[in-house]
């Protein structure tokens, strides 16, 4: 099976085709839509199975030879993103087919749902710079559609920002895109990792370097780029939301971890100090933003900047030990992110507020509501053994290894801003007196819609008792990162 | 407003007399380019987008109820459908446990024709074809139905 790589990609996109012929048949969207992420999930399963036996896994499309081609590359860290996100996306869907009114279904919610994928899981997959340009298009637009759908004033309102900074953040993508294909000459990342360090002008490949910076910034919200995020995110329904808070700033970061890893010798250079910067401005940022808003979803929006920052800082650091942390910290906050987002969302469902102020004693009436969103805040908060804990201990370690104190500190810091945040949820939303009857439109479907969030949870906080189990998929997945020379063999295969 | 719109497209008489004999003229144009495809300039996409500038022609010449009789197309499936043919081409290599979209083509001898090769790019670019038109024509009627 050498096309194992592309699965994850075409079978929710064939799914998504099939189900284009029939949008108004709602039940066999939700079949369809869950039916076939499930299999892309084994699949994806499989993928991390094979490469972890096998080595890197690359597929040449049209079998035309390797630097000329569009390759596929499935190293384990693709692997591991392609199977978190298809996992958390099983879910999300889930969550959505019990959230949302026929109305919302019929109008190709599923369809974007899957495309989006689609372009996650391409993302992740793909070897070549433009074709990650691609796939970002492909899940920008399903983004659009995704926020629009419903079509509130205000949704419309924060699209319109949305779709404003992603058209140039995507405009500036291919001008790097072109910039570096004037100075290099190709664009497979094997290839450029090969030839960059033969460019007689270092010059140029640092502009270059920060130009991707910044539309890869854009993408994951770093610090000064970040603007755009809290607005657009928190108009998007609960599940959209949860979707696009766990994957799609993930993938800007995952693109800052391969091309900087691989493209960019960033040690000791301008460009590491850059990163190291914007790192740490975005965990303040973050910090502030998470303990100055009363606005759940605001709170854990703003915690999404927190992660970005954490897991930034240990990109810059760019050793073994960091960017284990690093990738250890992405997987647990894509999943544990995803789960808050819904818990949130249902306490808006109930209470019809998204205020803290309007909320309280939930505890009572939905105990089992209550501590699952109890486990999932100590979770994201980083207490052990849950599953935050191993990456932050890894980065925070990988940051003193490198003479680095202000970091791993402000790392910490950070952790209990976090906890603070999530917890004056808790205190003020399940803790207390209810203020009064909740009436919202979710309270008689609060047992089913808890069933995939439990299960979400119990993945994430099963990944953070694993952790010594994940460990050697995790330093397979690392290897090619501090050592390209095994990423580009697997592609060019000399 | 309304009347004046509506008088001002029945005195449309040259732009619609000529529009129906351009539109034969664009779509043979735009199949032309569609076969042309592969080795020299042309292919799916730009055939179907001509073909597509040819139903907005008719478009801006008659109306929107004019063209959904002439040719009573459901443009969402059809863009759904290209998608289909276009992917399954892609997945027909993986059967023979090829690359994703690996082509095939040979040498056929075709009555009439005489030799000629085919290939299966040709029916992954009638899913292109078939997704442009699709797509354009949403976009269209979608902004037109609005007004």
């Amino acid at each position: 099976m050498i096309n194992l790589p592309v699965f994850p990609i075409v079978i929710p996109a064939l799914a998504a085709i099939i189900m284009m012929f029939l949008p108004k048949n709602v039940r066999l969207q939700r079949f369809m839509a869950l039916g076939s992420i499930f299999v892309t999930m084994l699949v994806s399963l499989l993928l991390v199975h094979t490469v972890s036996n096998e080595g890197i896994l690359t597929l040449n499309l049209g079998n035309w030879p390797a630097p000329f081609s569009i390759t596929l590359v499935s190293d384990m860290l693709s692997a591991l993103l392609v199977t978190t996100s298809t996992i958390l996306t099983f879910f999300i869907v889930w969550f959505a087919i019990h959230y949302f009114s026929t109305a919302y279904e019929e109008n190709y919610l599923y369809i974007a749902m899957l495309f989006l994928l689609v372009g996650v899981n391409g993302a992740f997959t793909t070897g070549d710079i433009f074709n990650l340009f691609v796939f970002f298009e492909v899940f920008l637009i399903s983004s659009y559609v995704l926020i629009v759908l419903g079509g509130k004033g205000v949704q419309l309102r924060e699209s319109i920002k949305y779709l404003l900074v992603n058209v140039i953040a995507s405009a500036l993508f291919v001008m790097a895109v072109a910039l570096l294909y004037g100075a290099v000459g190709t664009l497979s990342l094997a290839d450029l990792a090969q030839k960059i360090p033969l460019v007689d002008n270092p010059n140029v490949i640092s502009v270059i370097g920060v130009m991707f910076i910044i539309v890869f910034g854009l993408k994951g919200a770093l610090v000064p780029l970040h603007y755009w995020l809290p607005g657009s995110y928190v108009v998007a329904p609960t599940p959209i939301l949860a979707l696009f808070g766990a994957l799609l700033t993930k993938v800007g970061v995952y693109s800052i971890l391969r091309t900087y890893t691989l493209l960019f010798d960033v040690n000791g250079t301008f460009l590491q100090t850059f990163l190291i910067v914007l790192a740490v401005l975005t965990i303040i940022i973050g910090m502030v933003g998470a303990i100055a808003y009363n606005d759940v979803k605001l709170i854990i929006i703003y915690n999404i900047m927190i992660a970005v920052g954490v897991i930034l800082y240990g990109i810059a650091i760019n050793t073994q030990t960091s960017l284990e942390g690093a990738l250890y910290y992405l997987i647990h906050d894509m999943m544990i992110k995803a789960v808050l987002f819904m818990l949130v969302g249902m306490m808006i469902g109930i209470t019809r507020s998204g205020q803290l102020r309007d909320m309280g004693g939930l505890i009572t009436r939905f105990p089992l509501f209550g501590w699952t969103f109890f486990i999932a805040a100590l979770s994201l908060a980083g207490i052990p053994p849950l599953s935050g804990f191993f990456g932050k201990l890894l980065i925070v370690q990988g940051g003193v290894g490198e003479g680095d104190l202000f970091g791993p500190i402000l790392v910490l810091i950070s952790s209990l801003f976090v906890l603070f945040s999530v917890i004056k949820i808790f205190l003020y939303g399940f803790w207390g007196e209810e203020r009064r009857v909740y009436d919202g439109p979710l309270v008689p479907y609060t047992k089913r819609l808890l069933v995939p969030v439990c299960l979400l949870l119990t993945v994430a906080v099963a990944y953070g008792f694993g952790a010594e189990l994940m460990h050697p998929y995790i330093t397979q997945a690392i290897e090619p990162l501090t050592q390209p020379e095994l990423y580009i063999d697997a592609v060019l295969k000399e | 407003m309304n009347t004046k719109r509506k008088s001002k497209r029945v005195n449309d008489v040259i732009l619609q007399t000529a529009a129906v004999i351009i539109f034969f003229i664009i779509i043979i144009f735009s199949i032309n380019l569609f076969f042309s495809g592969h080795y020299s300039p042309g292919g799916g996409f730009v055939g179907g987008l001509m073909t597509a500038a040819a139903l907005v022609l008719l478009l801006l010449a008659f109306d929107s109820k004019t063209l959904a009789t002439v040719l009573p197309f459901d443009y969402r499936k059809m863009t759904a459908f290209g998608l289909f043919i276009a992917i399954l081409t892609a997945l027909h290599s993986v059967l023979w446990d090829r690359p994703f979209l690996t082509h095939a083509y040979d040498k056929f001898d075709l009555p009439l024709l005489g030799e000629e090769t085919l290939h299966t790019a040709i029916a992954f670019d009638l899913g292109v074809y078939l997704v442009v038109i699709g797509v354009t024509m949403t976009i269209i009627q979608t902004i037109g139905e609005s007004e």
